[in-house]
């Protein structure tokens, strides 16, 4: 059993306010993500957790103990830094035994942890090398086999795949996966890439500037987005948005809106959040937009790009806004090409003023 | 193109060696002129050749005690070495991985005492000195060293503990390593080079420390400082047994210099070609 809970979490430098109040449950050998742009506050939510920075005010709560006056070598977490931060001057065996020569364990019990987590690792022939004679894939795995033999409560990863080459960071992005499942391990994984935090996470924490915007599986935040930046955040190719406002309320949830250009979109709406006359954002993703034969939304090809299996279009629609549609890879549509659009009601997203969601969400997106 | 590389490389090798030269030539010339006759040493033609003579170093030993000297030098450079390794390396851990909005500021300060004039503090440290009963005493002259070196030492090795990244240390803290673990397991081995280097700057600065060294000893403790000093006022002809004094006093540290220059070069550029 492991869990973590951080309760009204803050963290200040020099008065800045950088972690503004954080609250969230980390589950019970779930894989949880913290995803978010580049300063967020994602590493210093983690450093916090760890027990590397000193929180401020609030409460972390680690297997229902309060642990913010706890040493971080005392919660019983094990953190995988982005720069693996090896020690530089030992050997493999040497960092992954480390800490279990400073706890005190005697070498044959060492020696087989330090085996044990290698084979899981496949760095049994690397255990004689200095960090220095080793690619950074294998940094990259003697940081967690560093983790592996503590035996942690909690892994906490922050950016560890940044350092490596896209082919490798796709391979053990599977690989920690992989080795989630066989360690029914807790884990917390900071990145600030959201293909990551899609495909490895149970549960994502979107941040922004020091605040959770949403909490969900990854399917949850990708049909349910609660907010605009979420909605832009998770997803790639990105969200398209266009700026709309109320038509006609509908009975029954749904909204008429006008588009900019003119076109008018019939949109699920939670009943009561709308009136005639206000301004709202309109979302579709560009995979739920495809082309019509006659009768859409008319748009103008400005570039097509081939990807081979996919193909995306950039539009321009009579507002001027700009759209990313997803469509086959055999296409043949080509710039300057007039095209008619169609967006499924069920797949648009709408965004009140203040850029949050007015659908209805699951009650499992917090 | 090419061209134009080539002649620069020349010229800056060119200027290199002349500013050698220059500053190498009169160690070279004290050194030439301890083998001479004190006719020779002071001759307004300066001599390039002429019969070496081994009879100033003769002099010199019948005058003086030269190991006497040499082994207080020794003593004292070292151990306000020692001393100021033991005391600054704790601080600038401090001050490298867990700074304060002053911590920069103490840096400046703390540099900023080398530039007021000993004499200023002459009077204080000699009455202090004199009550303590350390005056022309190892341990005093040490001590005081070790005071005067602290500062560069201090800030060479925040300079090099900088250079280990802080997650390393982290990494130690997470693998519970409390504070001297983290200095002694990792923090000392990593920046070994930075501290070696360190630690002989300050043994040569201590070497050649002339102003308490003379001031602060007499007899006793004299180091090879004093010892130079006693030469250079006796009566008649004393240049050649000055020069040859001074070569005895230099040649050791020279030595070290010598030996240790690779280490010495890294240190004193560290930071410089970043
Ligand atoms: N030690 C520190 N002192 C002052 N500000 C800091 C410190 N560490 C981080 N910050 C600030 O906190 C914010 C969040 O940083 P960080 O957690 O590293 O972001 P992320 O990991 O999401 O990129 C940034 O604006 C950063 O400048
Ligand atoms: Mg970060």
């Amino acid at each position: 059993m492991a869990t973590v809970q951080l309760k009204q979490v803050r963290k200040s430098y020099d008065g800045f306010e950088v972690i503004k109040g954080v609250d969230l449950t980390i589950r019970d050998q779930e894989l949880t993500v913290f995803v978010g742009p580049s300063g967020c506050g994602k590493s210093t939510l983690l450093r916090l957790i760890a027990g590397l920075e000193e929180i401020t005010s609030g409460d972390l709560l680690i297997d229902h103990q309060r642990a913010n006056d706890v040493a971080p070598a005392k919660r019983g977490l094990a953190i995988v830094f982005q720069s693996y931060a090896l020690y530089p001057h030992m050997n493999v065996a040497d960092n992954m035994s480390f800490s279990l020569k400073l706890a005190g364990i005697p070498k044959p019990e060492r020696d087989k942890k330090v085996m044990e987590a290698a084979r899981i690792l496949n760095l049994e022939t690397f255990l004689d090398r200095k960090p220095k004679a080793l690619s950074g894939g294998q940094r990259q795995r003697v940081a967690i086999g560093r983790a592996i033999v503590r035996d942690p409560k909690v892994f906490l990863f922050d950016e560890p795949l940044s350092n490596l080459d896209a082919a490798l960071r796709v391979r053990m992005r599977l690989e920690l996966t992989k080795l989630h499942r066989q360690l029914r391990a807790t884990m917390i994984y900071v990145t600030h890439d959201q293909v990551e935090a899609m495909t490895m996470a149970d549960r994502i924490v979107v941040l922004q500037a020091g605040i959770i915007e949403q909490v969900g599986s990854p399917m949850d935040l990708y049909r349910y987005p609660r907010n605009i930046f979420v909605a832009g955040f998770i997803g790639s190719p990105k969200m398209n948005f266009m700026e709309a406002s109320i038509a006609q309320v509908l009975q029954g949830g749904s909204v008429v809106v006008a588009l900019a250009n003119g076109a008018t979109l019939s949109v699920p709406a939670v009943d009561g959040m709308a009136g005639a006359g206000d301004k709202v954002t309109v979302g579709i993703r560009p995979e739920h937009i495809s082309l019509a034969s006659s009768d859409g939304i008319s748009a103008q090809v400005q570039t097509v790009e081939h990807l081979g299996s996919e193909s995306y279009l950039h539009l321009n629609i009579a507002s001027g806004e700009l759209l990313t549609v997803r469509i086959n890879g055999e296409t043949t549509v080509v710039p300057d090409q007039q095209v008619q659009l169609k967006m499924e009601p069920r797949s648009l997203h709408l965004f009140n003023k203040e850029g949050s969601t007015m659908r209805s969400l699951p009650t499992s997106t917090a | 193109m090419i061209s134009s590389k080539l002649r620069q490389k020349w010229a800056v090798t060119l200027l290199a060696w002349s500013v050698a030269l220059l500053l190498a030539f009169p160690v070279f010339w004290i050194v030439l002129t301890g083998f001479k006759t004190e006719t020779e040493a002071i001759s307004r033609v300066p001599h390039f050749f002429f019969h070496p003579t081994l009879e100033n170093y003769q002099a010199v030993g019948e005058r003086a005690n030269y190991f006497h000297f040499a082994w207080n030098s020794i003593v004292v450079s070292l151990g306000s070495t020692f001393l100021a390794l033991l005391l600054a390396i704790p601080c600038s851990y401090a001050m490298a991985f867990f700074p304060t909005k002053r911590t920069k500021d103490t840096l400046l300060w703390m540099l900023s005492t080398k530039m007021m004039p000993s004499v200023g503090v002459l009077v204080p440290i000699y009455l202090i000195f004199r009550d303590t009963g350390l005056l022309d005493t190892k341990t005093g002259l040490l001590a005081i060293d070790a005071m005067l070196n602290l500062p560069i030492i201090i800030w060479m090795l925040y300079t090099f503990f900088k250079e280990v990244p802080r997650e390393v240390l982290e990494a130690a803290r997470m693998d519970g390593a409390g504070p001297l673990r983290e200095l002694y397991d990792l923090l000392l081995p990593l920046s070994m080079p930075g501290i070696a280097s360190t630690s002989l700057l300050a043994i040569i600065l201590a070497w050649n420390e002339a102003f308490w060294s003379l001031t602060l000893t007499a007899a006793k403790a004299a180091p090879l400082t004093a010892f130079i000093a006693s030469f250079s006022s006796p009566e008649g002809l004393f240049y050649a047994k000055l020069s040859a004094a001074s070569t005895m006093a230099i040649a050791p540290i020279l030595l070290l210099g010598w030996a240790s220059q690779k280490q010495l070069v890294r240190g004193l550029t560290f930071g410089a070609v970043k």
